[in-house]
C-alpha cells in the first residue's frame, strides 16, 4: 500500500513539474508567425512575378503552408524549388507544368517614355527609377525580370530582353550536353584582328 | 618523354603587328582603362588601373599607338570576350622610364618593395595569376619561416619554367632573396622534379655564388603529377598539410613560382612592369618547338607563325598543359599572364583522350590517385544528379581539377568536368540566393512604404475633412468606415496600378 501511494505520488509529482516547465518553455521559446512559411518563403527565388497566382511570394509561401496551395506553381523557381518544398511539406513531387524562361531584365525606351510613373508603381522590388514627366530607367542589377511593368504602360516602351551572361558569372555546362556544344560554337564566332 | 622542349633555349618572339591587351589577365577584380584611342603609349606604361584590393593594372607591351578599345575574345573556356585595349606598335619599342631600379632592395621596407610589386602588376605566372603582393606581406600573425620557390612544372610538355632555371638561375635566385626579405623567412626550399637536374645544378650553383643565401636548400624530388600544385608541394616538402580554407602562410609557408620570382626579380631591380612571359610552344602539330619570350597581348596566330605552325585545320590548340590546360576554339586570341603553354596537336592525336564515357565500375582508382584523398566516383555522380549540397558536404570545393582522377579512369568518365560543372552551379545557387534575399528586403521595404502611405494619406483626409466639418460626431464614423472600406479596395490593386493613379 505505502509503495503504490509512493509511486502514485512520485508520478504525479514528475507529471506536475513537466507540465510547468513546458507551460513556461512554451511561452520563453514562442514562435512568432508560422515557421514553414518563413521556411518556404526562404527556399523561393522572390521575383515577387505573381506566376504562381498569388501577388507575391510571401503570400504564396503562406498557401502552401496552409495546403491551400500546390508545390510547383513557382515558374521562375523551377524542378529545384518545387523539390524542395515537396521535401519540407513530406509531399509527392509534382512537374512544374511552365518552362521558366531563361533569365530576363525590363528595358525601358527612353526615347518613347513618357514620365507616368505607372511601372514604378507595379515594380515590386523598386527595380525601376525615375520620376513624374522624367526618363524611367531599370536598375538592371535589381531587376528580377517579372514582366509586372510591362501590361501597365501606357505606351508599350518597357521590352523583356535576355539578360547577359557575365564572364563572372560563366559556369561549366554539364559534358555532352546541348549547354556545352553551344560554348564551343561561341568560341569560335571571334572573327580575327584586322588592323 | 613529352617534354620536347627541355633543351632548345629560350627564344624571342619578333614584334607584334598589333597587341591585344585585355583589361584583367588575374584572378579578381577587373581594371578600368585609363588611355584613350590614338594615344601614345610607351612600353611598360600602366593603361588600365586596378579596381579592389585583389587587382593589378595592366601595362602596354611595346611603345604604340592606342588604335581602339573593344570587346575581343581572351583565353578563357567560355569563349567570351573581355574590353581590350589594342596596340599598334612603332617598332622603336621604348621603354617607360617612371620607375627607377632598385638594387639595395635589402636596405628597403618590404611595404615599398610590395607596393612595386603591385604597380608592376605582377601576378602568379604558374598559371592561376593570383596577385603576387597579396601573398608577399610581413604578418605579424602569421610570420613565414620558410620561402618555398616551386620549380616543380609537373605539367607534361611545358618547359618553360625548365629553361627560365637554366638560363636566369642567378637572377631568379635574386627574386627569392627579395621575397626573403619582403617576408621576414629565414629559410628557403628550392623544389625541383628529378627529370630536371641540370635545372637542379644550375641553380645550387647560383646559391653557392652568393655566401648571404646559406640557409636555402636545394631539393630533387621524384617526378610526380601533381606536385606542383601549391598545397601538394608543401605538404611533400615539410609534412603539414594546409587545413581547407586556410593558406599556406597560415602554417608559416610561402609558395612561388619560379616565372613569379623571375618577374619580382625584374620589377623590383630593374624597374620592368610585367609585359612579358615565357612560353612553352609545343604539342606535335608544331614544327619547330621551343620556349619563348613573349609579349603578353601578342596574338596566339602570330607566336605559332613564328614556330612554323600556319594552318590550323585538323588541330587542336591548348592553353595551358596537357592535364590542366584548356581547349581554345581558334589562334585570334591574345597571350595573357596566365599562358605557360601554347600547345597544338593532330586531332588524331588528341582524339586519343577522347574516348565515349561508359559507366562507373567502382574500381576506386580515382579516389588511389586523387592528391587529397576526395572520393571522385561519387563526387561526380552527385554533381550528374544535381546533388550539390550533398557535394558540397563531400569537400567538391578542395578539389583542384589536376584531372588525375579522369586520367586513370578506366571508363573514361570525364570527372572533372562533371566537377567544374557542379561547382559552377553551387556557385549560381548560392548568388541566386542573396540575389532572392536582396529582392525580398526590398519587397518588404515597399510593402512597408506603401502601408504607411496608406496610413498617411487617410489621416491626412481625416484632419483635412473634420476641419471643414464643425459637428463631426456622426460625421466621423461614416468617414471612418469609408476609409476602411477604402483601404479594403485598395488591396487587389496593388497589381494594377491604373486604377491606383487614378485614384490619385
Amino acid at each position: 500500500m505505502m509503495q503504490l501511494l509512493a509511486a502514485t505520488l512520485s508520478f504525479g509529482a514528475f507529471a506536475l513539474l513537466f507540465g510547468v516547465l513546458l507551460a513556461i518553455a512554451g511561452r520563453v521559446f514562442k514562435v512568432e508567425g508560422d515557421p514553414i512559411a518563413d521556411n518556404i518563403e526562404a527556399m523561393l527565388p522572390q521575383t515577387q512575378c505573381g506566376q504562381c497566382g498569388f501577388v507575391g511570394c510571401k503570400p504564396y509561401a503562406g498557401a502552401v503552408a496552409s495546403g491551400e496551395a500546390e508545390v510547383n506553381q513557382c515558374v521562375p523557381g523551377g524542378e529545384r524549388t518545387m523539390l524542395q518544398i515537396a521535401d519540407m511539406m513530406g509531399v509527392e513531387p509534382k512537374t512544374v507544368e511552365d518552362e521558366a524562361s531563361s533569365p530576363m531584365i525590363a528595358f525601358v525606351r527612353e526615347d518613347e517614355c513618357i514620365g507616368c510613373t505607372l511601372c514604378i508603381k507595379a515594380c515590386p522590388v523598386d527595380a525601376i527609377l525615375g520620376a513624374p514627366k522624367q526618363y524611367h530607367t531599370v536598375i538592371t542589377d535589381h531587376c528580377t525580370g517579372c514582366t509586372l511593368c510591362v501590361e501597365p504602360c501606357p505606351v508599350d516602351c518597357i521590352d523583356m530582353l535576355i539578360k547577359p551572361e557575365l564572364l563572372e558569372h560563366w559556369s561549366w555546362p554539364l559534358p555532352d550536353t546541348e549547354r556545352s556544344r553551344l560554348a564551343m560554337e561561341r568560341k569560335g564566332q571571334h572573327a580575327p584582328y584586322t588592323a | 618523354m613529352s617534354k620536347v622542349t627541355d633543351n632548345s633555349s629560350i627564344s624571342t618572339s619578333l614584334l607584334a603587328p598589333v597587341y591585344i591587351v585585355p583589361i584583367k589577365q588575374h584572378i579578381g577584380e577587373v581594371c578600368t582603362p585609363i588611355v584613350s584611342v590614338g594615344e601614345q603609349v610607351f612600353r611598360g606604361q600602366k593603361i588600365a588601373k586596378s579596381q579592389g584590393y585583389v587587382s593589378v593594372p595592366v601595362h602596354a607591351p611595346t611603345s604604340g599607338k592606342v588604335v581602339k578599345i573593344e570587346e575581343h575574345a581572351i583565353p578563357h573556356p567560355s569563349g567570351m570576350g573581355l574590353p581590350s585595349i589594342f596596340i599598334e606598335p612603332d617598332g622603336n619599342d621604348t621603354r617607360d622610364e617612371s620607375l627607377k631600379p632598385i638594387s639595395d632592395y635589402r636596405e628597403k621596407d618590404p611595404a615599398e618593395l610590395r607596393e612595386r610589386v603591385r604597380i608592376c602588376g605582377v601576378a602568379g605566372l604558374g598559371g592561376a595569376v593570383f596577385p603576387t603582393f597579396i601573398k608577399l606581406l610581413k604578418d605579424q600573425r602569421n610570420p613565414i619561416e620558410t620561402v618555398i620557390l616551386n620549380g616543380i612544372e609537373c605539367e607534361p610538355y611545358l618547359t618553360n619554367d625548365h629553361r627560365l632555371m637554366i638560363e636566369k638561375s642567378k637572377q631568379i635566385v635574386t627574386g627569392l632573396d627579395i621575397i626573403m626579405h619582403m617576408v621576414g623567412a629565414k629559410k628557403a626550399i628550392v623544389a625541383i622534379e628529378d627529370n630536371k637536374p641540370d635545372a637542379a645544378e644550375a641553380l645550387r650553383k647560383a646559391v653557392e655564388s652568393q655566401p648571404e643565401m646559406k640557409h636555402v636548400e636545394v631539393h630533387l624530388l621524384p617526378t610526380r603529377y601533381p606536385q606542383g600544385s601549391e598545397k601538394q608541394l608543401i605538404q611533400v616538402l615539410t609534412g603539414k598539410e594546409i587545413p581547407a580554407g586556410k593558406l599556406p602562410m597560415h602554417i608559416g609557408v610561402l609558395c612561388q613560382n619560379v616565372g613569379t620570382t623571375w618577374a619580382i626579380f625584374d620589377a623590383v631591380v630593374r624597374g620592368n612592369a610585367l609585359t612579358e612571359r615565357f612560353v612553352t610552344v609545343s604539342g606535335d602539330a608544331v614544327p619547330r618547338p621551343g620556349v619563348m619570350r613573349v609579349r603578353l597581348g601578342t596574338p596566339m596566330r602570330f607566336v605559332y607563325a613564328q614556330h612554323g605552325l600556319d594552318h590550323f585545320e585538323n588541330i587542336h590548340l591548348l592553353h595551358g598543359g596537357p592535364m590542366m590546360g584548356e581547349r581554345l576554339k581558334g589562334p585570334d586570341v591574345p597571350v595573357v599572364k596566365s599562358t605557360n603553354g601554347l600547345l597544338a596537336m593532330h586531332s588524331d592525336t588528341m582524339m586519343k583522350a577522347h574516348k565515349v564515357e561508359q559507366p562507373c565500375i567502382r574500381c576506386g582508382h580515382c579516389g588511389v590517385a586523387c592528391p587529397i584523398n576526395l572520393v571522385p566516383n561519387l563526387l561526380a555522380d552527385q554533381c550528374r544528379s544535381d546533388l550539390f549540397e550533398k557535394a558540397e558536404s563531400y569537400n567538391l570545393f578542395d578539389c583542384i581539377e589536376c584531372g588525375a582522377c579522369s586520367y586513370v579512369c578506366p571508363s573514361n568518365i570525364p570527372l572533372v568536368h562533371y566537377f567544374r560543372y557542379g561547382k559552377g552551379q553551387l556557385a549560381q545557387i548560392s548568388r541566386a540566393k542573396g540575389f532572392a534575399d536582396a529582392s525580398k528586403e526590398r519587397s518588404e521595404a515597399r510593402d512597408i512604404r506603401i502601408e504607411r502611405e496608406k496610413a498617411e494619406r487617410a489621416a491626412k483626409r481625416k484632419q483635412v475633412r473634420a476641419a471643414h466639418k464643425p459637428k463631426p460626431s456622426d460625421e466621423m464614423k461614416t468617414e471612418a468606415i469609408k476609409t476602411d472600406e477604402k483601404a479594403g479596395e485598395e488591396k487587389p490593386t496593388d497589381e494594377k496600378p491604373e486604377s491606383k493613379g487614378s485614384e490619385s
